[in-house]
């Protein structure tokens, strides 16, 4: 099982608590974008042949690697369709979200 | 050592004995001989700074802003048009507590198109969160400019240093060139708030929300209002190291005075002429030169201004629709301050149109005729 | 299934563009960032004016990148960076790299100046231009990269594009700055490599990047790669890299060029299109594609 991704949410008491400037020092990690989806990517392992395509394609960093292998990152994968319309062995399926 | 130099010069040599590291800066008549003497001291060695020559004013700031942002310390020089194609990076750099310092050689807009001084380019954008010093000798340009670097470093706010075209701008005048070791003194290297480092990454003016954009926002007028005592302090920091100090407002003859004169730039040195002459004859008359104008000095203008029984303010600027623009603010400074004295607004000078020390003999015999102001604008020199 | 063999990576492994996002789903600005900040690494810093990517990193006081990061006004992308290059110069530093990164408004519209002046004097910053071929930060408007015929909110249907798509390489060209490429998000390895040597040269450089934008093309978001595979593919977009203005060199030879066709009508933004304009912008590509092949046998 990979690192579970996460960053703490940003909260200003008063105006004493923000920097001098609008200064960003959070990170997104916060924002868990796999809510956005509607359909989810399944990678059928059995017939994936470690290509990196998938991984490689992404545009959100949610593929990542595991024992050299694919795994999706569910709290942020959007369900975009792109690694599944990639992969040339079709082995990554788009399904329905599960509510 | 004392030299004769133009008011531009004194600019390029605050800049210089500041060690700015970045300037960039377009050029526009009258401040074209800032950037001049910039670009030799840069080519000759006598400044280690990099001269970005880029093709408008608006990247001018923008090359200001970057460099700043990057941690070094910026200079820039500008004009009316110049000035207001920077317009919307002006509110960019007060926004993003960049303590960037300007010279702005006050010229009129266009059009009519003229290159001949008055206040309204300056003015225009007083409302952007820049602090603005407007001085009356080379002595001060040089002075106020390194006093700028130290306050806007300090706090982080840009400064503007605002003088006449021509008639400071180019003309010549004895000035007392501090000495480097001196000036490093009094101002040390820029040591930024923050900056752009990959040893600590961050993201600086992102998307604000109206949850967090009010604050932010409140920082910087809170951070003004600190300015005026941080004035005074590093002007008593400047006073030990260089015998000489700058105040906010410079009062001349206002103890005592029952008419007392308010002006800027050039014309407050004028009117000091004028005001020598009438006291000779009998007249009380006093001058109060405001120098910073933003922050405004409203416990200043108060407390001088509080035993006058007139008042009368010299603009060489128009808010249109309305009238003289240091007028408004005197006015509404002495609002509910217990000053019931009635306030004159003059304007004079616009396009560059002479001021006299005559013309303060308009300004007062009109003044004197008066209980109180009879238009809420009285023109000075126009042909009507 | 050999669970001996190595996954195969053709790009590095570390991300310095974070999940977490505001991108769209199938983002080709999402995608062309991440590829060129692999080849740039940590010691960048990147300036951003206003753009999609303004909105992607995300509001304040967050950003999704793992470099510093200066959000720039719109038309000052390649001025603001050419004063943070000079500014780390002046302080000491001379290893981080700057890039100026904007969308194709903010390059081929209102950033065009002081882009054209930041390569005229040569300053040392990547400027990437990454082109969704409108202003789709500000929802889906024309910009002068607009390929002709598309619709977008202010070229509707009944009045779609009807110039040309502005020719920024050209233009970019005539600057004889030392280096700039174009390349295409669906061949992230070209892309890396002329990062990489984006990155080694001092001086100019720019590349411009065709990255689809499913919101604003009407497209299936699963598509964004492949559009950006058939754009190169059909001679639309294709791959080139130009040093000091003169020498051009061809990246992928195209064999059997695709039909416009088969690009455009994954677009809802073509759905309009009729036979007669599809045959207009197949004649437009073909002028093109021979017009840059004149300039890469010129030499």
């Amino acid at each position: 099982m990979s690192k579970k991704r996460d960053a703490k949410k940003i909260v200003y008491e008063s105006a004493r608590d923000f920097p001098q400037m609008p200064m960003s020092q959070g990170s997104m990690l916060w924002n868990k974008t796999g809510s956005w989806r509607n359909i989810r990517p399944e990678i059928h392992l059995e017939k994936c042949t470690q290509c990196g395509i998938c991984w490689k394609f992404c545009p959100d960093m949610s593929i990542v690697i595991e024992n050299e292998f694919p795994a999706v990152d569910y709290d942020y994968c959007k369900g975009c369709g792109i690694c599944a319309e990639e992969c040339p062995m079709k082995c990554i399926v788009m399904v329905e979200e599960r509510k | 050592m004392r030299k004769v130099i133009m008011g531009n010069h004194a600019l390029s040599y605050g800049a210089m004995l500041s060690r700015t590291q970045v300037i960039s800066a377009y050029p526009i008549t009258p401040q074209t001989q800032v950037v001049e003497l910039l670009s030799e001291m840069c080519a000759d060695g006598t400044l280690q700074a990099k001269f970005i020559k880029v093709e408008s004013e608006h990247s001018a700031m923008a090359a200001c802003i970057g460099a700043s942002i990057a941690g070094a310390r910026t200079f820039t020089a500008t004009s009316a048009q110049g000035l207001a194609l920077m317009h919307e990076l002006l509110h960019w750099a007060s926004g993003g507590r960049l303590p960037i310092v300007m010279g702005d050689i006050n010229r009129a807009m266009a059009p009519g198109w003229s290159i001949w001084t008055d206040q309204n380019d300056s003015l225009s954008q007083r409302d952007t969160g820049w602090m603005q010093f407007y001085v009356s000798s080379n002595q001060e340009v040089i002075d106020t400019t390194i006093q700028a670097f130290k306050i806007a470093e300090t706090i982080g706010i840009p400064a503007m240093v605002v003088l006449d075209a021509f008639a400071l701008s180019h003309t010549y005048e004895v000035v007392d060139i501090p000495e480097q070791d001196k000036v490093d003194a009094y101002l040390p290297p820029y040591k930024p708030y923050a900056r752009l480092t990959p040893d600590a990454p961050c993201a600086f003016d992102g998307l604000t929300g109206p949850e967090h954009y009010f604050e932010l926002r409140y920082k910087l007028q809170k951070d003004m209002e600190k300015v005026p005592a941080l004035f005074d302090k590093t002007g008593r920091e400047f006073e030990k190291i260089f015998g000489r100090r700058l105040e906010a407002v410079e009062p001349y003859l206002c103890d005592d005075a029952e008419i007392i004169l308010v002006t800027s730039g050039t014309a407050g040195f004028t009117a000091r002429v004028a005001v020598d002459e009438m006291r000779k004859e009998g007249i009380k008359i006093g001058n109060l030169r405001i120098r910073m104008f933003r922050p405004f000095p409203f416990d200043d203008v108060r407390r001088i201004l509080a035993k006058a029984s007139k008042i009368a303010v010299l603009d060489r600027n128009i808010s249109y629709g309305y009238h003289g623009i240091f007028c408004q603010e005197v006015k509404s400074a002495l609002n509910g301050s217990g000053s019931s004295a009635p306030v004159f607004g003059f304007i004079a000078g616009l396009g560059g149109r002479d001021i006299k020390a005559a013309s303060f003999r308009e300004i007062v015999d009109i003044v004197r005729r008066q209980d109180k102001p009879a238009e809420e604008i009285n023109w000075i020199g126009v042909k009507k | 299934m050999s669970k001996q063999k190595k996954m195969t990576l053709t790009l590095p492994t570390e991300e310095l563009v974070g999940s977490g996002n505001l991108a769209c789903q199938g983002c080709g600005a999402n995608l062309a960032l991440r590829y060129v900040l692999k080849a740039f690494g940590k010691r960048t810093a990147i300036c951003i004016p206003a753009c999609c990517w303004a909105v992607i990193d995300g509001p304040f006081p967050y950003s999704c990148l793992g470099i510093p990061v200066y959000h720039c006004a719109f038309e000052t992308a390649a001025s603001t960076a050419t004063g943070v290059k000079a500014g780390l110069e002046m302080i000491g530093d001379t290893e981080t790299q700057v890039i100026a990164w904007a969308g194709d408004g903010g390059t081929f519209d209102i950033g065009i100046q002081s882009l054209s002046a930041a390569a005229e004097r040569n300053d040392d910053i990547l400027y990437v231009c990454y082109d969704n071929e409108a202003y789709m930060n500000t929802g889906i408007q024309r910009s002068s990269a607009t390929p002709t015929g598309a619709w977008t909110t202010t070229t509707p249907v009944k009045f779609p594009k009807d110039q040309p798509k502005k020719d920024i390489d050209a233009i970019m060209a005539a600057h004889r700055i030392p280096y700039q490429a174009t390349a295409s998000i669906a061949y992230p390895e070209d892309l890396y490599k002329k990062a990489v040597k984006a990155k080694n040269i001092r001086g100019t450089k720019f590349i411009h990047v065709l990255a689809p934008c499913p919101t604003g093309w009407k497209s299936r978001p699963e598509d964004a790669v492949k559009l950006a595979r058939l754009a190169v593919q059909t001679s639309y977009f294709p791959l080139y890299e130009v040093e000091d203005g003169e020498k051009y060199t061809l990246n992928f030879k195209i064999q059997n060029k695709k039909p416009i066709e088969e690009y455009l009508k994954l677009q809802g933004r073509f759905r309009h299109l009729q036979p007669e304009a599809i045959a207009a912008v197949q004649a437009e590509v073909d002028r093109n594609w021979d017009r840059l092949l004149k300039k890469v046998t010129a030499r």
